[in-house]
């Protein structure tokens, strides 16, 4: 790690932290600040995004360049930032619902141009500030104040939208596992190139326990696997599970039973160009272990140095012209003396 | 060649060229009206789009026009036609309803065939006698042929042949206006530079076309266009949309901030991004969004980063924009917001003129919400109110709407190429080295109420703004009743304290006039041309047009209460008029209103304002 001079307190602001007692938010607060803290870059150079949300008051919280903006906005938002100064490190906080209900067309077309951002997508499967109706990523059935009877319609699955539209970078962790999220944040910020991380969060007041399935610590060894780029795909409270792959399907078995061995199970690799794998191990639920940490993180050119290159390039191309007055003059033109 | 045929002056002529999409009539339009305007002449010119883009040929679908309006004077394309040229039976229908009743019309006689009759779909086979058109001089000429005939030696086929028709007519437009066939070749020179075997046949054609006029005496007369005095300099001519693309560059070098437009791309406002997108040379980032809101929401992003950042739309991608348009007036950031307007509600009719978005664009938001709004009046001033809206943003922070139409954004008019010298200073109001002690988000110059502007990157100054109401001091989120009313107050404040800054109004035409003509916008061409007319004919009628338009000039009250009869003139149903009396007390305007998609006609404007001086 390089060092540097920042500490935690140079990216806190003076405002207080006004989300609820126990929320999931204050967690990736903490983690965000201390990635920032690691990755060593100046409050003035960095700018956090944000939509409408409980978590969108994010930008107030931290102590660096910010803009909290309109519901769903804040992918497009972010992008204007970025290409306007690719120099700038840019984060965008986002919920579920702004990142995708209202404001999913942009956050589709954010990782089809690959632009650089940091998109952190707090999920709590939860409307939190509009007091608990369900949202894009809500569960099948799902009872809240706007479906008292239950949803009708599937959530998404943000790896799968992420995929889909061609992202590059996704990650998954827990409000609860502090570790994990540090890691993947800054990861995340390394990754050139747009990156998603999934934030499994809480909700206490409308949706408290959502995520408590695989969350709660005596099920989450047993029901979550960390991937890591290069390291076999193994997990468990006895480090005993692994995942395997049968016919088109991922598989878990148990080391040493029907004769498995270390070496039968795969090795992650975040870098494969092919997503198929990752498709896979983005969606995993049901007997397969919910996996957090990097799935895929692939370099590839980014939106906002494109743009800078192409015009670069042409302006090389054109080294006559300078100012308008240049340009203008290479028109049609006539004169009257 | 010395020609015996009689010449006749004119003040000015309009000439109309059509055809199908194919047979290149605005280029032989707008090469016509370039060359009027190298002999001296004004040019104003209006783009006539086919109703469908590919329609089959010959039909009256796929008829395209250009109208060209030429001589002394000229401030609009014209109303009705002087000339005619229809290369086939279906331009001669359509246009009809363009020309004078003795209009002179040159007609290809090869294209009225059978086939050419019946595609577009003539009952007799007398298209002059069917159509009504007996007052008309008709010049026929068999200009396929001879355009095949010309060509048969060249190595070119028989599409590429076909597509010199329009030279022809160029050349017999040539000797029917005393214009010397050889500035005619010069264009085409620079035109064609690249492409010598289209350049070579283009200018044997052209030539033929010429000589066909003064061999034949095609016409009893041919014309001289009075020339006008126009001031020196170097001049090009340019359309609305390019003009308002040009401006912003212009106001990003004297500003220093480097432009950036966010735009998805909507008829008549497209133009604007294609021309931006191009002038990567001068450093101009354009992002073509995934829709209109991304498109505003990206140049916030892009102001807040310290671009100049702007946005280009029309009415539907307004409505889109507007709860974007109040982040950048609650966080108050530059951003200018271009709406050429067409005529609505949605979608309208996406390709004609209309002035139905002014109260959208003053109004069009939740809370109290002002911002600036101006309007640019021609093609060629579509530059100065891009560059001015700019200027405005920037020094204000503020969002600035400028509105231009379909009219004045297709349209175009010659243009002298400005000496940027001569246009005035931006000052981006940035944070100093000084303030970095007390400085807050919302601290403000006191001279004009402007909060100050620290784009990220600058050391010291991070900080947040947002959609939020924030405390007048220290910038963070409140709630408190007091503090919400002073916001809103200063918010209306900075935006009224403008009027000191933008010119007074000014009228034209006669002072002490029976009649003051009121507008804004696109239609000053027609509105001046009638005021010029009337008081030519011993008439007393002013006009005061506007382009400022919240804040208003600040004499506005002073000068409207002078009038005894003031008529608002647009085309909506009021909106201005209401607007006024709104701001104004004591004044009753009429209003003449047209909803038509159309601009209005010089005529018709004379013939009213006669009734109302009657009276
Ligand atoms: C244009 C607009 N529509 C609706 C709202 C109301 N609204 C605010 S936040 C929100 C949903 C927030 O959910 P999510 O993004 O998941 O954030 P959370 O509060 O759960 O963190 C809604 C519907 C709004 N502010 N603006
Ligand atoms: S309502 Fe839910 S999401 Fe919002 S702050 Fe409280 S716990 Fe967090
Ligand atoms: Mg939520």
């Amino acid at each position: 790690m390089e060092t540097n001079n920042y500490t935690i307190k140079d990216f806190k602001s003076d405002q207080d932290v006004r989300w609820c007692p126990g929320c999931g938010d204050h967690a990736i607060l903490n983690s965000i600040q201390k990635a920032m803290t690691e990755l060593g870059i100046s409050p003035d150079q960095t700018a956090v995004i944000s939509g409408i949300g409980c978590s969108s008051r994010f930008p107030y919280y931290v102590n660096t360049y910010g803009m909290h903006t309109i519901h769903g906005r804040a992918t497009a938002i972010a992008t204007g930032v970025k290409t306007a100064n690719p120099e700038l490190t840019v984060w965008q906080v986002t919920g579920d619902g702004d990142c995708l209900a209202i404001g999913g067309n942009h956050f589709i077309h954010a990782l089809r141009r690959n632009i650089d951002l940091n998109i952190v997508l707090f999920n709590n499967e939860i409307y939190g500030l509009t007091k608990g109706q369900y949202s894009p990523t809500s569960k099948r059935g799902f009872i809240s104040k706007s479906s008292p009877y239950g949803t009708v319609e599937d959530p998404f699955r943000p790896a799968e939208l992420t995929f889909g539209a061609r992202g590059n970078f996704f990650a998954r962790t827990l409000d609860v596992d502090l570790k994990t999220t540090q890691d993947v944040l800054i990861q995340a910020a390394k990754h050139k190139g747009t990156s998603v991380v999934e934030a499994l969060v809480n909700c206490v007041i409308f949706n408290n326990g959502t995520h408590s399935a695989i969350s709660d610590k005596e099920f989450r060894a047993d029901r979550t696997i960390i991937l890591k780029h290069g390291e076999p795909m193994i997990y468990g409270k006895d480090r005993n599970k692994g995942l395997v792959i049968e016919g088109f399907n991922l598989k878990s078995i148990t080391i040493g039973e029907n004769g498995m061995t270390e070496k039968d199970i795969l090795v992650h690799d975040a870098k494969c160009e092919d997503r198929t794998l990752h498709f896979k191990l983005g969606t995993m639920s049901g007997d397969l272990p919910v996996a957090l940490g990097v799935i895929r993180d692939v370099e590839a050119p980014t939106y906002d140095r494109e743009v800078e290159k192409q015009v670069k390039d042409v302006q090389e191309k054109h080294p006559q012209i300078h100012k308008l007055e240049d340009f203008l003059r290479t028109l049609e033109t006539w004169e009257i003396k | 060649m010395a020609d015996t045929a009689k010449v006749t002056s004119l003040e000015k002529v309009v000439i109309r060229f059509s055809g199908d999409s194919g047979d290149g009539m605005q280029l032989t339009g707008s090469l016509f009206s370039n060359l009027s305007a190298i002999s001296g002449n004004e040019i104003s010119t209006f783009p006539d789009y086919p109703a469908e883009i590919r329609a089959p040929q010959g039909t009256l679908g796929g008829v395209s026009g250009y109208q060209v309006h030429v001589g002394k004077k000229v401030y609009t394309p014209g109303d009705l036609a002087d000339i005619l040229i229809a290369m086939n039976p279906a331009a001669l229908k359509v246009n009809k309803k363009h020309i004078k009743p003795n209009a002179i019309i040159i007609i290809d006689e090869d294209a009225f065939d059978e086939s050419g009759m019946t595609k577009a779909g003539y009952k007799t086979n007398d298209p002059i006698a069917e159509l009504g058109l007996g007052a008309a001089q008709i010049i026929g000429a068999r200009i396929t042929t001879m355009v095949k005939a010309s060509l048969a030696d060249s190595e070119m086929d028989n599409k590429s042949i076909l597509r010199c028709k329009n030279m022809f007519s160029l050349g017999l437009l040539c000797w029917l206006f005393n214009i010397p066939v050889d500035n005619a070749m010069h264009l085409l020179e620079n035109k064609f530079k690249k492409k010598p075997t289209i350049l070579k046949a283009n200018l044997k054609v052209l030539v033929d076309g010429f000589n066909y006029g003064s061999n034949t005496h095609a016409s009893v007369s041919t014309y001289h266009i009075d020339s006008t005095e126009k001031q020196k300099g170097t001049y090009t001519d340019v359309k609305g949309n390019q003009a308002t693309a040009w401006g912003l560059i212009a106001a990003s070098e004297k500003s220093g901030l480097p432009l950036f437009l966010g735009s998805y791309p909507i008829t008549p406002a497209t133009e604007i991004l294609h021309e931006l997108s191009a002038r990567k040379d001068l450093g101009v980032k354009t992002v073509q969004a995934e829709d209109e809101i991304a498109g505003v929401c990206t140049a916030i992003g892009a102001s807040f980063a310290g671009s100049l950042a702007a946005t280009s739309t029309s009415g539907p991608g307004l409505a889109l924009k507007s709860e974007a348009i109040n982040l950048a007036i609650m966080a108050e950031l530059p951003l200018v917001v271009i709406d050429v307007q067409r005529g609505g509600p949605s979608t309208g009719l996406p390709t004609k003129t209309e002035q139905t978005d002014l109260w959208q664009a003053i109004y069009g938001r939740n809370g109290e919400s002002p911002c600036v709004v101006i309007a640019a009046s021609t093609p060629a001033d579509c530059f100065d109110f891009a560059f001015i809206a700019s200027k405005l943003a920037v020094e204000h922070m503020t969002p600035a709407i400028l509105l231009s139409d379909a009219f004045i954004a297709n349209g175009s008019s010659a243009w002298r190429i400005p000496n940027m010298d001569d246009y005035p200073a931006i000052h981006p109001p940035f944070v100093s080295e000084d303030m970095k002690s007390y400085w807050k988000p919302y601290f403000r110059n006191p001279e004009n109420g402007s909060r100050y502007w620290a784009i990220p990157g600058t050391e010291g100054f991070a900080h947040r703004v947002g959609g939020l109401e924030k405390d007048n001091k220290t910038g963070a989120i409140s709630t408190e009743p007091k503090n919400h009313q002073l916001m809103t107050n200063l918010r209306q404040a900075k935006i009224d304290n403008i009027a000191h800054v933008i010119p007074e109004l000014k009228i034209q035409g006669n002072p002490d006039a029976d009649l003051l003509v009121v507008g804004w916008g696109g239609t000053f061409g027609h509105l001046y041309s009638a005021v010029e007319a009337l008081n030519a004919e011993g008439e007393k009628v002013a006009l005061a047009h506007f382009n400022y338009i919240n804040p208003l000039p600040k004499n506005t009250a002073e000068v409207l209460t002078k009038y005894k009869k003031i008529i608002v003139c647009e085309l909506n149903n009021g909106q201005f008029a209401g607007y006024l009396r709104s701001k104004i007390d004591g004044i009753t305007p009429l209003k003449y209103n047209k909803v038509e998609g159309q601009p209005f006609l010089v005529q018709e404007l004379v013939d009213h304002f006669k009734t109302l001086l009657d009276d």
